[in-house]
């Protein structure tokens, strides 16, 4: 079965980005906001969302700033300035356990040590059990194993033209590549968030079959089967 | 207050026999009767009743010797055990005149009195109360009250009826005329004592401490050594008594209201009472060493399945999947109509923290619970939420508080788009422009190179005069998208000619990078 935004997200999402930019966090909050709003609970939902990052991720891509967030997350947004990888780790857990959260939102860069199959099915488990979504945006990292039901390669893309000002970048939009997914099959897309839900701006750009097969050895998941 | 309940067996045995002849309708018999219990040496006498001493026969006789006394002496047997049993009840029962009570086998019982007395109009009041509520019960009850557990036996029994010893009266003197049987020593040390012509209480003060001493220095048990029977009698020494406390079994049942036949029902029904069980014991911090499963049939069987456990429990799952096994060879006959759950030994378990983790595991924790979870390992500042705050400069705009804390802050008006994050410290870039106050064509950031491809700008924001230094420069915001579509917030510092600018860039207006937009 072939994705497209409106499927309740999976619980466990990585997306692998760039740090130079911020497409890979916003990637991940349009998908949150995509899966809070296929569960219908948008509307008078109140729950908090866990930001997670770990030190090198705030150096490298910097906090995130509550005028830029999208309006319905601005109030709701707890952040969480982790040291290690270990301590994001236990902060993403301990989110994801936490019933009182929406999503649980991590960044962590590189490929440390700690971030191993191990955790990462950990971090799935949790997840599935609590009913919480993980959206772990992995900066500059390789494809290393992972049991996450849904790997995203994302980086920006063009944005529309400005309503207003043709020179002025218009809604901004993302490239954003499902190389592996549990219940979908592969694909590209164009994706942006308009506000009310997320489009996909340029069909012709989303070609089926775009198998972009492993850069690494590690590419993919052990806990997950490709295709539908 | 001490009771001696005189003739406690005897009483029982007459009431019994009461009950059963007004049952039966026949008048009480009157004759002499003993009640016996078979010894080595053939049935001997354990109790007498009145007409049966008016005729000489006393307890402690073998009944071959009262008989020859007393040719139609009739015998009952004795049951030591019924009247303990009896006379257990009776010291909960007595716990109506004071907080608490301790038996005193085999035949008396004592009461804390201490500063109740007055509740029953005094302590003379008390006893005639008492001594009549027994009197109506049918049973003798020699009564006393005295500051000391030693002293109020000792009333009791061979003192003058319902005597009382206040704190204030010279004990020592008022009990010396008691015989030394008073002072509830064992037969041998008794027999002892009269040997030495030591008849009274009295008879000891003559002599000192010290002989005393050496005579029963072996002897270490209080009913052994008059020195510390004697020492408890006048409150020298502390007599720590075990209190009789009502201990309930616990006990759930559920009586069905159509019979049950199959084992699925019966399960459900035990895992209710066990959850009942869990609850009731939960409440007073016990769990279940012994567990009896009764299951009343409809056609008047009565089948227990008893279970034991290692260490105290009260887990209904654990007793559900140990009783599950015992239950597979009931025969349900026509059905079970009454199950009933009873925890005849139970052992105190106090509430454990081990739920804790496991509920946290299976319902989530509350936002508090994360919050302190990850302040724990953390630190205070590592988990914040960002609101919003009075200030044109981008980094100054936002603020950090604890993630609970309600923070008034007016929203902002969105007359500017802003990014989605923030560094820390904004970058210094290097760029290419056309005219030094226009729009840059590319700029270099972290060793690679951005064309500029779409611009918004500038968006000028002035620096705080009134909180920086005066040569601080004014920014121009561009919010730029470069050829691949990456999109960031950069500014440029002061314009060419403010005068502000360091000798080092000469004067010329400097470019950062500060945010990353979505």
């Amino acid at each position: 079965m072939r994705w497209r935004p409106g499927f309740a997200a999976a619980r466990h999402s990585e997306i692998f980005a760039s740090a130079d930019e911020a497409g890979g966090a916003a990637l991940a909050l349009s998908l949150a906001l995509d899966g809070m709003r296929a569960e219908s609970i948008c509307g008078d939902d109140k729950r908090g969302v866990l930001w997670v990052q770990d030190k090198t991720a705030r150096r490298l891509g910097g906090r995130p700033y509550r005028a830029g967030l999208p309006a319905e997350l601005r109030s709701r947004l707890i952040h969480v300035a982790a040291n290690t990888a270990e301590d994001a780790l236990f902060a993403l857990e301990e989110g994801l356990r936490c019933r009182d959260l929406a999503c649980v939102i991590g960044e962590i860069a590189g490929n440390p040590r700690a971030m191993d199959f191990t955790a990462s099915r950990r971090l799935s488990l949790a997840a599935e059990r609590h009913g919480v979504s993980l959206f772990l945006v992995r900066l500059n990292a390789k494809r290393d194993l992972s049991s996450a039901r849904m790997r995203w390669q994302a980086r920006s893309a063009v944005s529309l033209p400005s309503r207003w000002n043709a020179a002025a970048p218009g809604v901004p939009s993302w490239h954003a590549e499902l190389f592996r997914a549990r219940a979908h099959r592969q694909g590209e897309w164009i994706l942006r968030d308009d506000g009310k839900h997320l489009a996909v701006s340029s069909p012709a750009a989303a070609q089926t079959d775009h198998v972009d097969l492993a850069d690494a050895a590690g590419d993919g998941s052990l806990a997950t089967s490709h295709g539908a | 207050m001490s009771i001696w309940l005189m003739r406690l067996a005897m009483d029982r045995w007459q009431l019994h026999t009461a009950r059963k002849q007004a049952e039966g309708g026949r008048c009480a018999d009157t004759g002499p009767l003993a009640l016996i219990s078979e010894t080595a040496h053939g049935p001997r006498l354990d109790a007498v009743n009145a007409s049966g001493l008016a005729l000489g026969v006393r307890p402690g006789m073998l009944l071959a010797d009262a008989r020859s006394l007393c040719p139609h002496l009739a015998a009952a047997p004795s049951d030591p055990m019924g009247d303990f049993a009896f006379l257990e009840r009776l010291a909960v029962w007595a716990q109506r005149w004071g907080p608490w009570s301790a038996l005193d086998p085999p035949d008396g019982l004592l009461v804390d009195v201490t500063a109740v007395a007055h509740l029953f109009g005094g302590e003379e009041a008390m006893l005639e109360e008492a001594q009549a509520i027994f009197r109506r019960q049918g049973l003798a009850a020699g009564l006393a009250v005295a500051p000391t557990a030693g002293a109020a036996w000792a009333l009791a029994h061979f003192g003058p009826e319902r005597a009382i010893l206040g704190p204030e009266e010279d004990a020592k003197a008022s009990l010396s005329s008691l015989p030394v049987a008073a002072l509830r020593l064992d037969p041998d040390v008794l027999l002892v004592l009269r040997r030495l012509g030591l008849k009274r209480i009295g008879d000891l003060y003559g002599l000192g401490r010290d002989t005393l001493q050496r005579r029963f220095r072996t002897r270490r048990t209080p009913a052994a050594n008059p020195l510390i029977r004697l020492d408890q009698l006048l409150g020298r020494v502390p007599e720590p008594l075990l209190p009789a406390a009502a201990a309930e079994v616990p006990l759930v049942q559920r009586r069905l209201m159509e019979p049950i036949r199959h084992r699925e029902l019966l399960d459900r029904v035990v895992e209710d009472l066990a959850q009942d069980m869990a609850r009731l014991l939960e409440t007073q911090g016990e769990g279940a060493r012994r567990l009896e499963l009764g299951m009343w049939r409809v056609d008047g069987e009565v089948t227990v399945r008893r279970l034991e456990m290692a260490a105290a429990t009260r887990d209904p799952a654990h007793i559900c999947r140990l009783l599950a096994t015992r239950l597979d060879d009931v025969d349900a006959g026509f059905g079970i109509e009454l199950v009933r759950l009873r925890a005849p030994w139970c052992e105190g378990l106090a509430l454990a923290q081990a739920d804790f983790e496991a509920a946290a595991e299976n319902h989530g924790t509350s936002l508090s619970v994360c919050i302190d979870r990850l302040t724990v390992r953390l630190g205070r500042d590592a988990v914040r939420r960002p609101v919003p705050f009075a200030s044109h400069l981008p980094e100054r705009a936002q603020r950090w508080i604890p993630p609970l804390d309600v923070a008034a802050a007016q929203e902002e008006l969105e007359l500017h788009a802003r990014p989605l994050k923030l560094l820390d410290r904004a970058e210094e870039i290097a760029v290419l422009y056309a005219t030094p106050d226009g729009v840059p064509r590319r700029f270099r950031w972290r060793g690679g190179v951005h064309e500029i491809a779409r611009a918004e700008g500038p968006e000028r924001i002035a620096p705080e005069w009134w909180r920086e230094r005066p040569d601080a420069r004014l920014r121009d915001y561009y919010r730029i998208e470069d050829g691949e579509g990456r999109r960031y917030w950069i500014y440029r510092q002061g314009i060419t000619g403010d005068g502000r600018g360091n000798d080092r860039h000469g004067g010329m207006p400097q470019w950062f990078l500060q945010g990353l937009c979505a």
